[in-house]
């Protein structure tokens, strides 16, 4: 999937908007109109990605599906910062169960859907990484493998924010939680555990599986604008960094998410009936340390001695994953 | 009390949590100043053309241009463009071609019969400008814009001065440098030619003008004492560029020694060559990283076949034509020491090209002037030390090129025009600086710098036609996009798109974006992903 088409223009299709650019290929997010699914006033800390990347998200779904959209939203940050009784940030109907059901409670409201005639009506599931690869595992496998008519949005800030910033199965190695401290003799996250969702769900054949990412909004846009036009059981996974979380500054949020992708720790690609159909490249490779060191979390793999080992681990995942998924084009230069 | 079970309040909206409360410190829109601009001698807005240029509005973008610099196609042929040094772009891949796609508006413009709007009223004041080279041009055209009555005069036959007779055709056609004098006449600019100015004061009073821009340049050769023979033929750079704009081109032979090391002296040797020279060799006392001549026009002088000896100097020039010449070596402090060390070279001519003097007869008499290196010195206001009497070009200090000339004309005209109405001239505050760090270059694409296509060596030698030919439209296109718009929105969204509060109000096309402070939580995202570093945070005061 390469977005950049336009080669001329002072930044292509890097930006949000683009006056050189015709008002049909600007992204969503530009457009004065666009629904702001997720409106102000919300309680997400500042920069929060999470915030973003759901508006960005439900924005493009907003758009293909004419606004006809229902909302399921697993209990995490996300509900928590929308919804304090009796306000709402959403602008679309919306409603929240529990922490580990979401998966489950959309397949219900597309039946619902289903039998009152209302086929135009479409559904998406929302949920944070822990409800989503832990506690909401079970229903969403069970929503895939009955290929029920959902798009499942899992946004990824690898670890249970909303309740203290506790280890999940997506959190990454080395990194420091509050229950992965960063003590003893392998500080932070365990190496070699934890679960590739996007891989699982592409495991049960479904028709659509991407990642993607809050710093290439233009990627994104267009995954969720794909999977919203197929029918079945979808699954896309965003990448949105937690600055309380990650001890990263909230003016730098796009620009951690960015180094994710850039050093081929967060791979960028899409699948359809489990099979890989693409894969977004590497614009200008950078090494794993220019993500790390953003980052608190990573803090103690640097100070006066680096631990090179667990840092040369690191890169190995991110060089594994270039490989794997093709990340670099090797006739271009650059992507 | 018909609410749903348990459900005791009516739905809200989070509209009512102003999150703007939570702020420390806020994010501004600001306009800061891009590099280009700040390098720029005529201090042209070039980052605001080419903002048109992208959009493919050339009129636009020649008009803006046009507000500082009437001269754009003769600029984008003869500007050591000092801009391209120090545009941003450069740190990227290449610098933006400024200077090609200023040529391509002139040319435009030219093509396209662009005129300039005649000022909105009539001063009633009358300036005489004397001098009608790039420096008495631009100050002339400033001045009628801002509604007074100019009239130029100038000791030759035609208008541009240095523009014509110092700098050859190959770099500027004459047809170019006609077109936009001509423009300038149009608005209403009166040009006298073949007088000179003997006597300023005089001049003025019969002329009844309130005030004066001197511009004469720097006309009279230098002259270096060579010991010659009788019959040897020796001349000066500034006769024979300027011979070469007359019926009888001089008549330099086939081995031809040039004197100097700046761009006169490649200049010199660039036209013997096309007047059928087989040798052209510049002889200079330093070497190549002190020649103040303009590496790519050293560059381009190579190509064409012209030599050059380093660290070398004349003593002297028999009849047959023998030169002697002695080698030279840098001492530490890189001035050149004489060697004892002596050859000889052959040349049916030699030029010098040593410089240029000022002729400042026409100031005879006026009280109150400071001379100094044989230059006027003017105040900031480019004043000299007599009131009404201006100076600018190269007969005041600074450094001798087109656009510094330009800029003066510019600078001198402001000032006029304030003394006249018995003020000062304010120019606006400067803006911070765009440097490299404060862009995000993440977002721009890589694109590499369109190259002007140079004329085929041999042809370029053997003629007069120009060496650099111009862009067309789609590569002028583009190399105006590869600009950054270096601290200046240019309405990419970014800000807009990436706020995870919604707290950027997008005001349409051309009206750029405002803050929603209501709700702005101070994340300062859109700080750091505004690729050109139009947006800055500023500590709240609570
Ligand atoms: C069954 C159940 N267990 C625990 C909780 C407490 N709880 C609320 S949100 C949350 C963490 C959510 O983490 P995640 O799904 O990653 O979303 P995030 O807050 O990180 O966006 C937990 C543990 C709950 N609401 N329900
Ligand atoms: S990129 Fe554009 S604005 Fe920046 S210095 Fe170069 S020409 Fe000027
Ligand atoms: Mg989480």
């Amino acid at each position: 999937m390469e977005m950049q088409t336009v080669k001329f223009y002072q930044t292509g299709t890097f930006t949000v908007g683009n006056r050189l650019l015709d008002e049909n290929e600007r992204s969503v997010q530009a457009n004065m109109e666009r629904t702001n699914s997720l409106n102000s006033g919300h309680r997400a800390c500042q920069g929060c990605g999470e915030a973003l990347g759901a508006r960005y998200a439900i924005d493009a779904a907003m758009r293909v599906t004419g606004d006809k959209l229902i909302a399921v939203n697993a209990t995490g940050c996300l509900e928590v910062f929308s919804t304090p009784y009796p306000e709402t940030s959403w602008q679309i109907p919306w409603i929240h169960s529990l922490f580990g059901n979401a998966a489950a409670v959309a397949s219900g409201v597309a039946a619902a859907m289903r039998v009152t005639g209302r086929s135009d009506v479409r559904v998406v599931a929302q949920g944070g990484d822990g409800g989503t690869t832990d506690i909401g595992f079970g229903c969403l496998s069970g929503m895939f493998e009955r290929n029920d008519d959902v798009l499942y949005i899992c946004y990824d800030n690898e670890a249970y924010m909303n309740t203290g910033v506790q280890r999940s199965s997506a959190t990454p190695p080395a990194a420091r939680t509050a229950t992965t401290m960063a003590v003893g003799k392998e500080p932070g996250n365990v190496f070699g555990t934890g679960k590739n969702v996007p891989l699982i769900a592409m495991a049960h054949h479904i028709p659509y599986v991407a990642t993607a990412s809050v710093a290439n909004l233009r990627d994104l846009e267009f995954k969720v604008t794909r999977a919203m036009n197929v029918h079945g059981a979808r699954y896309v996974h965003i990448h949105v960094p937690c600055p309380l979380g990650w001890g990263s500054a909230p003016a730098d949020t796009i620009k951690v998410a960015r180094m994710a992708v850039e050093s081929g720790l967060f791979p960028l690609f899409e699948a359809e009936h489990g099979e890989v159909t693409g894969r977004t490249r590497i614009r200008h490779k950078v090494p794993v340390t220019e993500y790390l060191k953003l980052q608190k979390r990573f803090a103690h793999l640097f100070g006066k001695t680096p631990d090179q080992e667990r840092l040369d681990q690191i890169q190995a995942i991110a060089d594994k994953n270039i490989r794997t998924f093709g990340l670099i084009d090797t006739e271009l230069a650059h992507g | 009390m018909d609410k749903p079970f348990a459900i005791t309040l009516d739905v809200g909206s989070s509209l009512a949590n102003k999150t703007g409360s939570w702020r420390t410190s806020r994010p501004v829109y600001l306009d800061r100043l891009p590099p280009c601009n700040n390098a720029c001698p005529a201090g042209e807005n070039i980052q605001a053309w080419l903002f048109h240029a992208e959009g493919g509005d050339y009129e636009a973008a020649w008009r803006e241009l046009t507000q500082n610099n009437p001269l754009p196609a003769v600029m984008g042929r003869v500007c050591y463009h000092p801009c391209e040094d120090a545009c941003n772009r450069g740190k990227l891949d290449a610098a933006v071609g400024i200077n090609s796609v200023e040529r391509f508006l002139g040319d435009e413009a030219i093509k396209r019969g662009w005129k300039f709007p005649a000022p909105p009223k009539e001063s009633g004041k009358r300036v005489l400008v004397v001098g009608a080279g790039p420096s008495g041009l631009s100050a002339a055209y400033h001045l009628r814009r801002l509604g007074h009555a100019v009239k130029v005069v100038d000791a030759g036959p035609m208008a541009g001065g240095m523009m014509r007779f110092g700098i050859p055709k190959y770099r500027l056609p004459r047809d170019v440098l006609d077109a936009e004098v001509k423009r300038i006449a149009d608005l209403g600019v009166e040009f006298e030619y073949n007088r000179k100015v003997e006597n300023i004061r005089d001049t003025m009073t019969e002329g009844k003008f309130d005030a004066v821009f001197l511009a004469v340049g720097a006309h009279i050769a230098k002259r270096a004492y060579i010991p010659a023979g009788e019959a040897a033929k020796m001349l000066d750079a500034v006769s024979v560029l300027r011979d070469m704009e007359g019926e009888e081109k001089p008549m330099l032979g086939r081995r031809v020694v040039v004197y100097g090391g700046g761009n006169t002296a490649l200049d010199v040797a660039r036209t013997a060559k096309r007047l059928g020279a087989s040798e052209a060799i510049i002889v200079y006392r330093r070497n190549r990283e002190k020649m103040p001549a303009h590496d790519f026009e050293v560059e381009e002088a190579l190509q064409e076949g012209v030599m050059i000896k380093w660290l070398s100097t004349i003593k002297n020039m028999a009849n047959e034509g023998t030169l002697t010449v002695e080698k030279m070596k840098l001492d530490e402090k890189g001035f050149p020491q004489p060697t004892g060390e002596f050859e000889t070279l052959e040349a049916d001519s030699l030029v010098l090209a040593l410089g240029q003097d000022v002729d400042l007869s026409l100031l005879e008499g006026v009280p109150g002037l400071a001379i100094k290196d044989g230059t006027v010195q003017v105040a900031p206001n480019m004043m000299t030390g007599y009131p009404g009497i201006f100076a600018g070009g190269d007969m005041v200090p600074s450094e001798r090129t087109v656009t510094v000339a330009v800029g003066h004309g510019k600078k001198a005209a402001r000032n006029i025009d304030a003394w006249l109405a018995g003020g000062t001239y304010e120019p606006a505050p400067k803006h911070e600086l765009a440097d490299f760090e404060k862009l995000n270059a993440w977002y721009y694409t890589d694109a590499s710098k369109t190259v002007r296509p140079m004329l085929d060596i041999v042809r370029r030698t053997s003629t007069f036609d120009e060496v650099v030919s111009g862009l067309d439209e789609t590569n002028a296109l583009f190399e105006a996009r590869r600009c950054l718009s270096c601290g200046n929105c240019f309405e990419c969204d970014n800000c807009y798109g990436v706020c995870p509060d919604n707290s950027v109000i997008k005001l349409g096309p051309g009206k750029r974006f405002e803050f929603n402070y209501d709700y702005c939580k101070g994340c300062g995202i859109c700080v750091s992903e505004c690729p050109c570093g139009a947006i800055k945070m500023v500590p709240e005061t609570i």
